[in-house]
């Protein structure tokens, strides 16, 4: 069987779990796989064992206490055996997948939500299309979230690498995001709020539900736009962020072909709209035409009673 | 970029300043695909739009520190169109990348015949956009640097030019201020700049202006299409009428889409 690497998605600390989906997406592309943990502290690749992987390395290193692309990109290829390389198509995982393939002179192919063999999918023109891919010897591969079941958890066996890179971009200051609430792009449930929520203040009523169910809250560009209050940060869609997670709500949202392409890749879709004909239902598993000052109350009360 | 001299003053060096730009289909645009392969025949072509956010940067960083900005392509000929376009929002120099020998390359290839464009061009730093419209891929940007020997910054939402480029990047929780030293390639995520439109004067510039033309080495490409199809059609959906129903919604989120 043929070799992989899996780069270790790893969040505030500790691994992430799509980390466990990898794993079942390198077995999928029929390659035995090696997972390798970018640290600063190889304890946390003790959470990085999953059945079907016989080998665990922690690259442990000064560079990893901030991202830099190019010293990551060193430091992880010298401590990663050959094979084919699989990250999590998260922004920074797909940049640094990006310089490890180029050091290794491999090409990439970012956000594959199928594989068949060596037949890889991922979607093009922001999902109007899905392109599939035959690939042949060794490439990078970046693996969508919430795709691949999610392998299961057994003893890692660790060895710690010490490996640094030379860091090119020096960090001057991190800004805090300004409220606690989760990203989007972090997200496994969004609620969204478009131009139908007719006031930036009406985006309170979005993040009590928000609140409920553990959810980011997102906008669609009018909002971004329209709203000083709604940063970019925000946006989902087209210029904003792609994302995929198991529930998305849309409420006061048209459905415009630019926003389906941030969004249309979720599991579950829900649509708030006051007009039918709304493009947004056509794509929602489960469609509420009213108001959003009629539905959300309703909603928020019924997901409260269920998640107490 | 400043550089230090013996007596600890700044010296401004002129930047010689890429930007990459790429066509795609507009974004508008409806998708076909005909038989295996989508059918871009109708589809009106535009810079993808992040490269637009590249272009402003870079003429940003000119204004700045002086210096040169080049547009560049990799494509054939009817890629001159937008190098054209870059020129009327005011680029000096548009030059594409080509050899007639390529078909379908994949990102090694691209990647490649782009860096060594770049260093023919002897630029000292590059901006692209944070994924191309058609690609959605988002691999462009570091793979050349990384091919440059480069630093790289991503998705990058604001950039100032004193003493240095310093740009706004993305981190977990929040986004960090980085400063960049050397030669690097940064890649633009839309963030608080307003790109700037071509003016009259431009577009009149534009029209004349000639496209440079270069050719470059690639190797073959391990990559190769097999398909391209439509998106998956979901099921139709269930609908419901008013307010209240959002109650049978949030049960069947819980007891029929198990997502809550
Ligand atoms: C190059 C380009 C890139 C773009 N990128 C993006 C992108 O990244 N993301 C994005 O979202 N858009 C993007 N757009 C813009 C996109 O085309 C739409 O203009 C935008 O998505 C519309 O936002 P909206 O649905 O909130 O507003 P509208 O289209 O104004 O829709 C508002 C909706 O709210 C409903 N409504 C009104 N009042 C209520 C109420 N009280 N209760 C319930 N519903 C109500 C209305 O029926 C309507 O459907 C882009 C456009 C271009 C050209
Ligand atoms: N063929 C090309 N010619 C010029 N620039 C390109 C080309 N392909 C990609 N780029 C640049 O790289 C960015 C990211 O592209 P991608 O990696 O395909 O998502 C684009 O926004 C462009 O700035």
């Amino acid at each position: 069987m043929s070799e992989s690497v899996i780069i270790a998605e790893t969040s505030k600390g500790s691994i992430a779990p799509v980390t466990a989906e990898l794993v079942s997406a390198a077995i999928a592309l029929g390659t035995s796989p090696t997972v390798v943990v970018p640290c600063t502290d190889a304890s946390i690749a003790d959470g990085a064992g999953y059945d079907g992987v016989s080998r665990t390395i922690a690259v442990k290193g000064d560079c990893f206490a901030n991202y830099d692309a190019s010293s990551w990109a060193a430091a992880i290829d010298a401590a990663a055996p050959s094979g084919i390389i699989i990250a999590a198509a998260t922004p920074q995982s797909k940049d640094v997948a990006a310089r490890v393939a180029a050091r290794r002179g491999l090409s990439i192919v970012q956000d594959v939500v199928a594989i068949d063999g060596m037949n890889l999918t991922s979607p093009i023109y922001s999902g109007k299309a899905m392109q599939t891919v035959s690939v042949s010897g060794d490439a990078a591969v970046s693996v969508r979230a919430n795709v691949f079941p999610a392998a299961s958890s057994s003893a890692a066996n660790v060895s710690v690498v010490d490996q640094s890179g030379d860091v090119a971009t020096a960090v001057q200051e991190i800004i805090a995001r300004a409220s606690e609430r989760l990203d989007v792009a972090e997200a496994n449930i969004i609620i969204s709020g478009g131009r139908g929520m007719g006031s930036p203040d009406n985006f309170s009523h979005l993040e009590k539900i928000a609140d409920v169910l553990g959810a980011a809250v997102g906008a669609s560009r009018a909002a971004v736009d329209t709203w000083d209050e709604i940063p970019h940060s925000m946006q989902v869609g087209q210029t904003g962020k792609t994302v995929n997670p198991n529930l998305y709500i849309a409420v006061g949202i048209s459905g415009a072909i630019q926003h389906l392409a941030g969004m249309r890749s979720s599991k579950y879709i829900v649509a708030v709209n006051k007009d039918a004909d709304a493009p947004i239902f056509s794509h929602a598993d489960y469609g509420i035409v009213a108001t959003w000052e009629e539905a959300l109350p309703v909603l928020e009360s019924a997901l409260s009673s269920m998640m107490s | 970029m400043g550089q230090t001299t013996p007596k600890g003053g700044w010296v401004n060096l002129m930047p010689n300043i890429v930007v990459l730009v790429k066509r795609v289909p507009d974004t508008n645009a409806r998708i076909v695909v005909s038989g295996d392969r989508v059918d871009l025949s109708a589809v009106k072509w535009v810079i993808s739009p992040y490269d637009e956010f590249a272009i402003e940067t870079a003429l940003q960083h000119k204004e700045a520190d002086g210096g040169t900005v080049t547009a560049l392509t990799l494509g054939p000929a009817d890629s001159d169109k937008v190098l054209k376009d870059a020129k009327a929002i005011g680029v000096d120099e548009i030059v594409r990348v080509w050899n007639d020998t390529w078909n379908e390359l994949d990102s090694n290839a691209i990647q490649s015949a782009l860096a060594q464009a770049v260093t023919d061009l002897g630029a000292e730093v590059v901006y692209c956009g944070k994924t191309a419209a058609d690609t959605g891929a988002g691999s462009t940007g570091p793979g050349v640097a990384e091919r440059l020997g480069w630093a790289s910054v991503s998705n990058i939402t604001d950039a100032s030019f004193a003493g240095g480029i310093t740009v706004t990047t993305p981190v977990e929780g929040g986004s960090a201020k980085v400063s960049v030293s050397g030669n690097a390639v940064i890649s633009c995520d839309k963030g608080s700049m307003k790109v700037r439109k071509p003016n009259v004067k431009g577009i009149m510039m534009a029209k004349r202006a000639q496209v440079n033309v270069v050719s470059a080495d690639a190797p073959s490409s391990s990559v190769t299409i097999v398909s391209q199809s439509p998106p998956p059609a979901k099921p139709a959906g269930k609908k419901y009428e008013g307010g209240s129903s959002a109650e049978e919604v949030a049960r069947l989120l819980r007891d029929e889409a198990n997502v809550i």
